[in-house]
């Protein structure tokens, strides 16, 4: 017994390690963001107050930005799921071979290089890319859709780059419902449809909240897919960060821009989570 | 009798299936666009090419920016996923089994960088080293992404850890094993593929990594995504093409060789 609590106390130490790692390159950086972010002019000669804010917040530019982005991050995360859970569903019901194969589709873009897949976009969604050529071909359009940048091609790019991270967990909820349910459901006289919204839905919900959320922080802080399909036109925060940060220098600005983007994100993080809480207790009590 | 089709079921399985093939089509398309282009022979970049040759890999081999770059991400993404999985690898197993409030805490935090802006957190970093006067080189580079690639470790192991049965431990220790020993001879081989698995989704993270290295690299250390990104904005020159081709055909080889002996999909789900 006693070797067992001395191998706990052991086993404790294992994690210094990294918390001191965390403590000295992720909590520090942090709160010297949050800091700086509250420093009241430029040079930051020291006096603290709530002036960035209060610039960032009182200029109806900025405001719109950040509401652009949560609101790309909105119709992305939307596209995915709706794009995504029906590929979740079919995984679940077809053989272990073709699973194997649908599992390596499905990771392969996440694997690959943000900046790749977004490339290979610029190319189709271009003025004379696949896509405008086949609209043009069908008689759709007269003239070439202007795909790239603006915020529908964004909403694209994103929806297929960062699709996997919300296909995964709906497997994994959806791997995790008891067949005999949904055949319960379907015997009783409940139809597909019905048996679907009833009973699969519901119990996939924690995969769909874990996906909406990784999906959406992503989308939010997908700096590189926002700049190269938004071009110089479409700006979103992290570019906005960035810009006040290396080409203006304003760091304290942009302390107080990425503290309001943070705060955003985190609280509909907050929200989603909140939400999957709730809806769990109601389902199991 | 009469044989009745039940279409609402038939329905749902259309509608499913056909939005699910959309997907999967849309998922898979650019990385065949990819590595098509990279084989034209053209000077524009245009999909279907109009011919094909291996002029723009050839013209790789000339790109000394190209390849410093290369080297300078290789030899980023390599030091963080050895300090990420030393890191990581003996967090995990410090809090796996614990039940504790504070174990769970711990957790969180090891994984927030997941969930918080990745550029908020570059710019931090930035800002604490330039304040320390510290001057961005392969080091800061490394030190920024192994704090958002830990994550990607730490999930893994502890996958494999919650499926390690505890009695083994036990036995081996019952039995006169050190811990040492016991982790060398039992833990290490029955969490190994998690560790892989993961130790490559870090090595992969920190290769693709823009939102960190962008604050933490200076013109003497610029990493490729970077670099590409710079020439895919401003002149959209076809050797990006090229390089994209010989990113994704990496990938893939990797891939397949990480499923062979990792069994990587199953720690990704």
């Amino acid at each position: 017994m006693k070797g067992a609590a001395t191998a706990q106390a052991q086993e404790w130490r294992l994690a210094l390690p990294l918390a001191l790692f965390f403590a000295l390159f992720f909590v520090a950086p942090l709160l010297l963001l949050i800091w700086i972010s509250f420093q009241a002019d430029r040079q930051m000669t020291g006096s603290l107050g709530l002036a960035q804010y209060a610039a960032f917040l009182a200029d109806r530019l900025n405001l719109q930005v950040l509401i652009d982005t949560l609101l790309l991050g909105a119709k992305a995360t939307l596209l995915c799921l709706i794009g995504g859970y029906p590929l979740a569903w079919l995984y679940t019901r077809v053989s272990a071979r073709l699973q194997a194969l649908l599992i390596f589709l499905i990771i392969l873009p996440i694997i690959t290089s943000v900046v790749v897949r977004t490339f290979a976009w610029i190319v189709i969604l271009g003025r004379r890319g696949m896509v405008n050529e086949a609209i043009m071909a069908l008689g759709l359009s007269s003239q070439p859709l202007h795909l790239l940048f603006s915020e529908t091609g964004i909403v694209i790019v994103l929806t297929q780059v960062q699709m996997p991270l919300m296909v995964l967990p709906l497997i994994t909820a959806l791997q995790r419902i008891d067949p005999n349910l949904t055949s319960a459901s379907l015997a009783l006289g409940a139809g597909a449809w019905r048996t679907f919204f009833k009973i699969t839905l519901p119990l996939s919900l924690p995969g769909v909240i874990a996906g909406i959320i990784l999906a959406y922080t992503a989308c939010v802080s997908a700096f590189v897919t926002q700049s190269l399909i938004g071009g110089s036109r479409l700006l979103y925060m992290p570019m906005l960060i960035f810009q006040q940060a290396m080409d203006l220098q304003n760091w304290p600005f942009a302390a107080a821009a990425s503290m309001l983007f943070t705060i955003s994100v985190l609280l509909i993080v907050g929200l989603l989570v909140a939400l999957s809480r709730s809806r769990a207790a109601r389902l199991y009590g | 009798m009469r044989t009745s089709i039940d279409w609402e079921a038939l329905s749902l399985k259309a509608v499913f299936g056909l939005i699910a093939l959309v997907t999967l089509f849309v998922l898979v398309a650019p990385t065949l666009v990819i590595l098509v282009l990279s084989f034209t022979g053209e000077e524009a970049l245009q999909f279907p090419p109009a011919s094909y040759s291996l002029r723009w890999y050839l013209a790789l081999i000339d790109a000394n920016e190209l390849r410093d770059a290369f080297i300078i991400s290789i030899k980023v993404a390599a030091i963080t996923t050895l300090v990420s999985v030393v890191l990581a690898v003996a967090a995990a197993l410090a809090i796996a089994r614990s039940r504790s409030a504070f174990a769970r805490a711990l957790e969180t935090l090891f994984m927030s960088p997941l969930i918080l802006p990745a550029l908020a957190f570059g710019f931090a970093t930035l800002m604490m080293f330039s304040l320390a006067g510290l001057r961005p080189s392969i080091m800061t580079l490394s030190i920024g992404h192994v704090v958002v690639c830990v994550p990607f470790v730490l999930r893994t192991t502890l996958a494999s850890l919650a499926q390690l049965d505890p009695a083994l431990i036990d036995c081996s220790t019952s039995l006169g094993a050190s811990l040492a020993y016991t982790f060398r001879r039992i833990t290490l081989p029955l969490i190994s593929r998690g560790i892989i698995s993961g130790g490559f989704i870090a090595f992969m993270a920190s290769f693709d990594n823009v939102p960190v290295s962008l604050f933490l690299q200076d013109t003497r250390t610029q990493v490729l995504p970077i670099y590409l990104w710079d020439i895919i904005q401003n002149q959209l020159d076809s050797r990006a093409a090229s390089a994209c081709g010989v990113i994704v055909i990496m990938t893939i080889i990797l891939m397949v060789t990480m499923e062979r002996v990792a069994g990587l999909s199953r720690f990704m789900k």
